[in-house]
């Protein structure tokens, strides 16, 4: 799809991760920079890990053991803290494996100086969950990653054997035990082993590089920030109904307040110019009045179209099929409408007849369409609506205010919305959101 | 003169229609805010027709059109006038697509000040015929997808079907047209036959027009 256009993906859609990677493409996976980033990350992981686990046992050792003198507590400090570099480099190694960097979950220092640094840091959770990390780091994924790194290790020796009997050649070499190889093309069998050695090292290490990465992400990430995002997703739903509700209060309004009023005022002019037709000498008057009653019918059209736009009510009755009808009625370019939908959740139905007369709006103005067509269908649990023009193309969905703000609504469902306008056209616009019903 | 019963949730029109219809000659049986009231003042008072607001307490939605529909279900032969503020064809056609649509209409509010059409489209549909708004008709007519035998049709049979379909006979619309009722009859019938109906009498034109309208089965 390159001639689409994505808008703001809604949270859901992440980078490919190594688990996605073997998901999507078991055997393709091999091929791939995949194990060798995992390999290199558990190997460097070992390196990093055995030195870690031995300055921590000494550290908590020697601060245990000294602690009664006081600077056994220095040095338990000590142990804890060093878990902030080390989790730094840990977030900076993850980059190997893990698309999406991890964010420093520290909070900005209290003030400057050594004390300082350790106040802050010994207060934050983030330090004690990296001194945890510390501590898994050595005994559990250097082990696992020296596993990986020695099978893989093996493999590769196994892989190599026609080329070392080849180059020791004529001392004998033995791959099994009293068994001597005699020539290289013998040693083949070998290879063969050592690549099985290798398959299973590049689906064993990914395992182990996504579970620590899992790990990490848990341990060295920001916990607070999963937070925000839920009450900044949770704020956005609420300003979305509150904004919705507003529309409402407004139509409410202007229907029971300003469209009442002119109707009744258009119904005494109505009598008053009945009453003056019967006058002789007023015939002026009752012009006047004539006038007036045809201003006020204006008046009450413009304030029928303003009501519409604001919320049309033939959604809440009759829903969105028959909604989107009375919208083609009126386009000025020939909509053909196919829509086999149920009645939906209301903020589906409000988002998806937004996303139709934005759509049909965008094409009336901009496309130079003769035909346009409106699709929509419930599948399943989802929604899916295509609106499509025959008009020129070259729409840019970030341009248009009225789009990105289509975008964040349908994002607010857990939908999507894809525009894609290649220049000549056609132009087709998008939307899926998930609906219960 | 008409017995009739009003409903309008609207304290001001309620009393402005008051006015007007007994002004028109009718007398108002009873001027009602709900339509649940409507319904309870109709079994009550037996009136020879009914006019009511679309939009109606307690939810504001088509409260007064579904209470239309059930008093007709229980008594096919009253006649119900329904004002609304909706251009929406839904609503029209929500109305007058049951069983029969006889002495029914459908009627933008705006018309009530043309207060001598409004009581003119009130009486007829009190004689069992159908009235629906002209701009209704209009936003029907404008936009048929080109496929559509409607788009045979000239500007100006158009013009006689959309006022047909408001409910004027033969004669009303040649005085309204400035033409002969001979050539009434011959737009009608070149109508008819461009859409495929049976030309019969006065109101069924109205509902098979209509009903050919909205895309449904004659």
């Amino acid at each position: 799809m390159s001639d689409s256009t994505p808008l703001p993906e809604p949270a859901g859609f992440p980078p490919v991760t190594v688990l996605a990677a073997i998901r999507r493409r078991p055997l393709r996976f091999l091929g791939s920079w995949w194990p060798w980033r995992c390999w290199a990350y558990l190997g460097s992981g070992f390196l990093i890990g055995y030195p870690v686990l031995l300055v921590l046992v000494l550290l908590l050792g020697f601060g245990v053991a000294l602690a009664v003198v006081g600077i056994g507590l220095l040095l338990l400090l000590g142990a804890v803290v060093a878990g902030v570099p080390l989790g730094a480099l840990e977030r900076w190694r993850l980059r190997w494996v893990e698309p999406e960097p991890v964010p420093d979950p520290h909070t900005s220092l209290a003030g400057a100086g050594p004390a300082a640094w350790l106040r802050t840091r010994l207060r934050e959770r983030a330090t004690w969950r990296e001194f945890a990390y510390a501590t898994l780091l050595g005994p559990v994924f250097g082990a696992a990653g020296f596993a990986v790194v020695t099978l893989l290790a093996f493999a590769l020796i196994l892989v190599a054997t026609p080329a070392i009997v080849w180059a020791i050649a004529p001392e004998p070499v033995m791959l099994i035990p009293g068994r001597p190889v005699s020539g290289p093309l013998e040693a083949l069998g070998g290879t063969a082993v050592g690549l099985a050695g290798m398959v299973v090292a590049a689906y064993t290490g990914a395992l182990l590089a996504a579970a620590q990465v899992k790990t990490a992400r848990l341990l060295l990430g920001p916990r607070v920030e999963a937070d925000r995002i839920l009450e900044l997703t949770r704020s956005r739903v609420r300003l979305v109904d509150a904004f919705e509700a507003e529309r409402r209060r407004i139509e409410r309004d202007l229907h029971d307040g300003a469209q009442q009023q002119l109707v009744a005022l258009s119904m005494t002019l109505g009598l008053a110019e009945l009453e003056l037709r019967g006058i002789p000498q007023a015939a002026g008057a009752a012009a006047l009045v004539a006038r007036g009653r045809g201003e006020a019918k204006v008046a009450l059209e413009q304030l029928r179209d303003l009501v519409r736009g604001i919320h049309p009510q033939v959604l809440t009755d009759h829903g969105l099929a028959a909604a989107v009808a009375e919208v083609a009625l009126r386009h000025p370019v020939p909509v053909t409408v196919d829509l086999d939908v149920p009645r939906l959740a209301e903020s589906v139905e409000i988002t998806a007849y937004f996303t139709v007369t934005e759509a049909l709006a965008n094409a009336a103005k901009h496309s130079g369409a003769s035909r346009v067509a409106v699709v929509g269908k419930v599948e399943g649990d989802r929604l899916t609506l295509t609106v499509t023009d025959d008009g020129r193309g070259g729409a840019d969905p970030g341009a248009g205010a009225g789009l990105a703000g289509l975008a964040d609504r349908v994002a607010m469902l857990k939908g999507r919305l894809v525009v894609s306008s290649p220049v000549g056209g056609p132009t087709r616009l998008r939307v899926e959101v998930p609906c219960s019903g | 003169m008409l017995r009739l019963i009003l409903a309008e949730d609207s304290v001001l029109l309620r009393a402005g229609l008051t006015e007007l219809l007994t002004r028109g000659g009718h007398q108002v049986l009873a001027a009602v805010g709900s339509a649940e009231e409507l319904v309870r003042a109709v079994e009550a008072q037996r009136p020879d027709a009914v006019v009511t607001d679309v939009r109606m307490p307690p939810g504001f939605r088509d409260e007064g059109l579904r209470a239309a529909l059930e008093l007709r279900s229980r008594d096919a032969s009253l006649p119900v006038l329904v004002l609304s503020q909706y251009v929406a064809t839904a609503y029209a056609t929500q109305l007058l697509t049951g069983s029969s649509a006889a002495g029914l209409g459908y009627l933008l509010k705006d018309r009530v000040g043309e207060v001598a059409e409004f009581l003119d489209a009130l009486q007829q549909v009190a004689e069992g015929r159908t009235v629906i708004d002209p701009e209704v008709v209009r936003v029907l007519l404008s936009r048929q997808s080109q496929e559509r035998p409607l788009a045979r049709l000239t500007p100006r049979e158009r013009e006689v079907l959309t006022l047909m379909a408001s409910g004027l006979n033969n004669q009303a619309l040649a005085a309204r047209l400035f033409i002969t009722e001979a050539a009434v009859v011959k737009h009608a019938s070149s109508i008819f036959m461009k859409l495929d109906l049976d030309a019969t009498e006065g109101n069924r034109r109205v509902l098979a027009v209509l009903a050919h309208l909205s895309g449904q089965e004659v």
